[in-house]
């Protein structure tokens, strides 16, 4: 670390020129105008129908009745939170707020996937899965050179079968083919550890976990065999690294030494079902592939249907992600006809997250009925439990490291932090945020598994130093200072904006009465400090750092 | 070393090595009654709360685990092998212990050998550095399916206080991979102080007292509208206790056990320990102890000398030989060492042959580590390694889970008890069998 930051002067000159050429060469800001009427491409209807009716029954069947709509302030905050990791900025909020014509979440939806901060972040979040975050073989260059190309395949809108068989089948240099990085992870010397991307492959691409049947048959789940294991990870053994990089060697096999007797077995290339899918022809790798994305695999397509799910909600459809039941199961049923309805429409994860984001679900309140104003009732942990479990309150779940310090970043800031930001924004984003989310505790790549908050995040948040500048209304960069500047003498706007940038939404009558009264008749550096304090007490509210 | 200035200076003398125990408390505490101030007086270390007449082995027992990160060659610390092809350089000196000799570079750690146990038969199945970390910080092998917590961790849960306003789990002198909570949850993962005895970071408050509880009022009203509709779900967050306890650690007098200026420890004491970030670690794990928190890493990273071997562990040793023999033989003055277990180990050993660099390279097989105090056996030696390294298995070998096993075991956790994990699989904290020869028995 302390050798990058050494490079940090030659790092921003070389990132300023790239930026300048990429300014100059690309249409500005083009990505971040909002379409006025939705693009075919993401007419998800009878997807959403879908999703609607069947939890509608469900919620029939249990006697449950919904949360009611939430604001579009909050669908708003969680779109932006799901699919660019943080929170929407001033100059996004003033805008959506301006725009009155039909579909406006719709329309919004598209315009945030189009943004390139949500190929980014998204790439961020499935590189976790597919390449996990472990250092040793897996260099920070080429990691960022994997993000990269991953980034451009989402937002070219690549199918993610597609996508998934340029990494399991690919071939060449790390640093010319980044989706070879995928094979490079588990590179032991010109080697690979089969058994390692077997087990990936299954739980990235099946959402099933058939590691345990690495050393012996499943005790828990009889689906799952040894053999099975055995056969999908000798597809990988011809895998090799040479001086052109990744490539297969035919006549590498998989051998197996038994434990007990010493004796060595070689092992055959086979699928554990739908032997039918496998093509007789081609590469060990390039057969898999076909076999994992073929269109009658249900696994394939359940498995990012559920992990998109997870991205939108914080919570997957069915957890663990990785442990998904066998098709058909009633416990995802849901998962089965979106997963259908995903393959039919050209497995485009774009389409996938318009559906989501348009389904009732997804736009419901986090608040129950019974526990709002004047309700005496307060709901119990248990009925709390039985409306999130059937998807009829929106979850609250706690943010990710990177989530809470993108949402900091942007509420501290009045402008858009994107591509076309100010160079020393963006190095600021780049450095304070790999510090924090460190500092925060990086869940590594336990993706959507859920966490209840720790001490040391809360002493972070209140006292850690990037947050402090953050919120500093002195040094005249930051959005608590222009926000003070700008509204000398009308307090209640100046109160209106701070809530609006921080949480997104409007100040309560209780909480004007708190906050009016510190900035009343202030100027000044009086004035900066009642600011800063109302970020401070925004900041730290579970409001900001829960998704909700 | 600027102090802190949130944290009271008012010094309870407890932890004062020259005896006056609790007298200046209570003094205090009378003081403040009779001057009507209510003084609340924050949850006393160990030494003088009700554990205070408990003496030796019946006092809470803790785990202090010195780290050598990298790899440390057994050759050149616990288990010389000199004069033979092996055995390089390094000469050996007799210990405290009659019959055994270690490298030379331990002149101290000598004398203080009778009160360790030295394994010298240890066996891991992982070469690798990230994978061998985790396998002698869990006892298990990594597995991509879950993450085991670190024997710190668990000791944590097992052994939680409600009365200790500081965190349970603690980890000084940074390296890598810190000791997780893994399936136990985030919140036992090791609390990380990367430079010991200096200032704890983001404990101060940024602002005066006063503008710290108009903040905190201001975020009460904000929660409260939060919490409006989601009573259940915020309360399932912890938040507001997460943020309540962390308030608690920022004004609490436990902080002290952190600190090495506030001039109550003596600097015979300080400087016995060596003045490195390592030696300082090894201070703050003792008075950590005192204050009650049972599970503490020291790390002492730099061991891995794939090059230039026998120069780098000359350099390990002068930091770890004071460090090492101050801690047994502090906690040994404080009357601790019958309650605290003190395990000193790395992820492998290194290899008997010597490459052309002159260094020695990853070996997981036969590698030594120094356990005692807590009540385990001691003087002893566990194992031993073939001479002219031709035989790559030690005798009477010793798995990491048996070693974690034996610790737990006389920690008073149920090593083998099964917990249900987030997936639903149930695990046993450790699969390991406690060993008879490190018991006493």
């Amino acid at each position: 670390m302390s050798t990058i930051r050494r490079l940090i002067p030659l790092l921003l000159v070389v990132a300023g020129l790239l930026a300048l050429v990429r300014v100059v060469a690309g249409p500005a800001r083009s990505t971040s105008r909002t379409p006025h009427k939705l693009d075919s491409r993401f007419a998800t209807t009878s997807a959403t129908a879908r999703i609607d009716s069947w939890l509608h029954d469900r919620w029939k069947d249990e006697g449950l009745t919904p949360a009611a709509a939430a604001t579009d302030l909050a669908i708003l905050r969680r779109l932006s939170l799901a699919l660019h990791g943080t929170v929407p900025s001033l100059e996004e909020l003033r805008d959506f707020q301006s725009d009155t014509r039909p579909q406006r979440i719709e329309r919004w939806t598209q315009r945030l996937l189009s943004d390139s901060r949500y190929a980014t972040y998204v790439a961020e979040r499935l590189g976790r899965v597919l390449v996990g975050v472990d250092e040793g073989p897996f260099l920070a260059f080429r990691s960022d050179r994997f993000h990269a190309w991953l980034a451009d395949e989402l937002a070219a809108d690549r199918p993610w079968d597609r996508i998934v068989v340029s990494l399991v089948a690919a071939r060449g240099l790390p640093t010319d083919r980044p989706a070879t990085n995928f094979i490079t992870v588990a590179q032991i010397d010109d080697d690979v550890d089969e058994e390692q991307l077997a087990g990936r492959s299954i739980r990235a691409f099946l959402g099933q976990r058939i590691d345990c049947a690495q050393c012996h048959d499943h005790f828990f789940d009889p689906r799952w065999k040894q053999a099975h294991f055995q056969g999908l990870a000798a597809f990988y053994a011809p895998a090799r690294f040479t001086a052109l990089g990744v490539d297969d060697d035919r006549d590498r096999i998989f051998e197996i030494t038994d434990h007990e007797t010493k004796t060595t077995r070689e092992i055959d290339p086979g699928v554990p079902f739908g032997a039918e899918w496998l093509p007789e022809n081609g590469s060990n790798r390039r057969r898999l592939a076909a076999w994992l994305t073929d269109p009658r695999n249900k696994r394939f397509d359940r498995a990012i249907v559920n992990r998109a799910w997870g991205l939108m909600f914080g919570r997957p459809f069915y957890a663990p992600v990785d442990d998904l039941p066998d098709p058909g199961d009633p416990a995802t049923r849901l998962l089965d006809l979106l997963a259908e309805d995903f393959r039919d429409n050209g497995r485009r994860l774009k389409w996938l997250f318009q559906a989501l984001a348009a389904s009732q679900p997804f736009r419901l309140d986090s608040r129950l009925p019974t526990d709002m104003d004047g309700g005496t009732v307060e709901v119990t942990r248990e009925d709390l439990e039985r409306h999130e479990l059937a998807w009829a309150v929106f979850p609250l779940v706690r943010l990710r490291p990177e989530q809470v310090i993108g949402a900091m970043l942007q509420a501290a800031s009045v402008k858009t932090i994107d591509r076309h930001s100010h160079l020393a924004t963006r190095a600021r984003r780049f450095f304070g945020e790999q510090d924090f989310v460190q500092e925060y505790g990086d869940l590594g790549d336990e993706e959507l598994v859920e966490q209840a908050g720790t001490i040391p995040q809360a002493l972070l948040r209140m006292n850690g130093r990037l947050a402090n500048e953050l919120i500093s209304a002195a040094s005249g960069f930051t959005a608590p200072g222009a926000i003070a500047d700008a509204s000398d003498g009308d307090d209640r706007l100046c109160l209106a904006t701070c809530f609006e940038v921080c949480v997104g939404r409007m100040p309560e009558a209780e909480e004007s009465a708190v906050f009016l009264e510190w900035l009343k008749g202030t100027s000044g550096q009086k004035r900066y400090r009642a600011v800063e304090d109302i970020f401070w007490s925004l900041f730290n509210s579970p409001e900001f750092s829960w998704n909700h | 070393m600027p102090r802190t200035p949130d944290v009271p200076v008012a010094n309870t003398g407890d932890w004062n090595s020259s005896g006056h125990n609790g007298s200046r408390r209570t003094w205090l505490a009378t003081c403040g009654q009779a001057l009507g101030l209510g003084l609340s007086l924050p949850a006393l270390p160990l030494l003088a709360g009700p554990d205070r007449k408990k003496r030796g082995a019946s006092r809470p027992t803790s785990l202090i685990t010195l780290f050598l990160a990298g790899g440390p060659s057994q050759l050149e610390t616990w288990d010389p092998h000199p004069g033979t092809a092996i055995g390089g350089p390094t000469r050996s000196v007799k210990t405290t212990v009659p019959g055994v000799s270690i490298a030379d570079g331990y002149p101290q750690v000598a004398e203080i050998l009778n009160e360790l146990t030295v394994i010298r038969s240890m066996i891991s199945r992982e070469g690798d550095h990230q994978r061998g970390v985790y396998l002698v910080k869990t006892g298990y092998r990594p597995d991509r399916t879950l993450t085991h917590p670190s024997v710190g961790a668990i000791l944590a849960k097992e052994r939680w206080d409600k009365t200790i306003e500081i965190p349970q789990h603690v980890s000084l002198g940074g390296g890598p991979q810190p000791a997780r909570g893994g399936f136990l949850g985030a919140q036992y993962d090791a609390y990380k102080i990367y430079n010991p005895g200096g200032r704890l970071r983001n404990i101060a408050k940024r602002v005066s007292d006063k503008r710290q509880s108009r903040r905190l009022a201001g975020l009460e009203v904000v929660a409260r509208t939060f919490r409006r509709g989601r009573a259940a779900a915020t309360r399932g967050t912890q938040h507001q206790l997460m943020i309540e306890r962390a308030l608690s650690m920022m004004t609490s007098d436990q902080l002290k056990a952190f600190q090495l200026d506030l001039d109550d420890e003596s600097q015979s004491t300080i400087d016995m320990y060596g003045d490195s970030n390592f030696g300082r670690g090894c201070l703050v794990a003792r008075r950590l102890v005192q204050s009650g928190v049972r599970a503490i890493e020291v790390t002492l990273p730099g061991w891995d000398t794939h090059a230039d071997n026998f120069e780098g562990h000359k350099t390990q040793s002068q930091i770890l030989d004071p460090a090492l023999f101050a801690l047994v033989t502090d906690l040994k003055q404080h009357d601790l060492l019958d309650s605290t277990i003190v395990l000193v180990l790395g992820e492998f050993g290194r290899t008997p042959s010597i490459n052309p660099l002159d260094g020695r390279d990853h070996w997981p097989q036969g590698f030594s580590c120094l356990v005692g105090g807590g009540g385990l056996a001691s003087g002893r030696v566990i194992g031993a390694t073939d001479p002219t390294g031709a035989k790559r298995k030690p005798t009477a070998p010793v798995e990491i889970a048996d070693l974690f096993a034996t610790i737990l075991a006389r920690l008073g956790v149920e090593h083998d008890r099964e917990v249900i994990t987030p997936i639903g699989r149930p695990i046993a904290y450790c699969e390991g069998q406690p060993l008879p020869a490190l018991l006493g028995s």
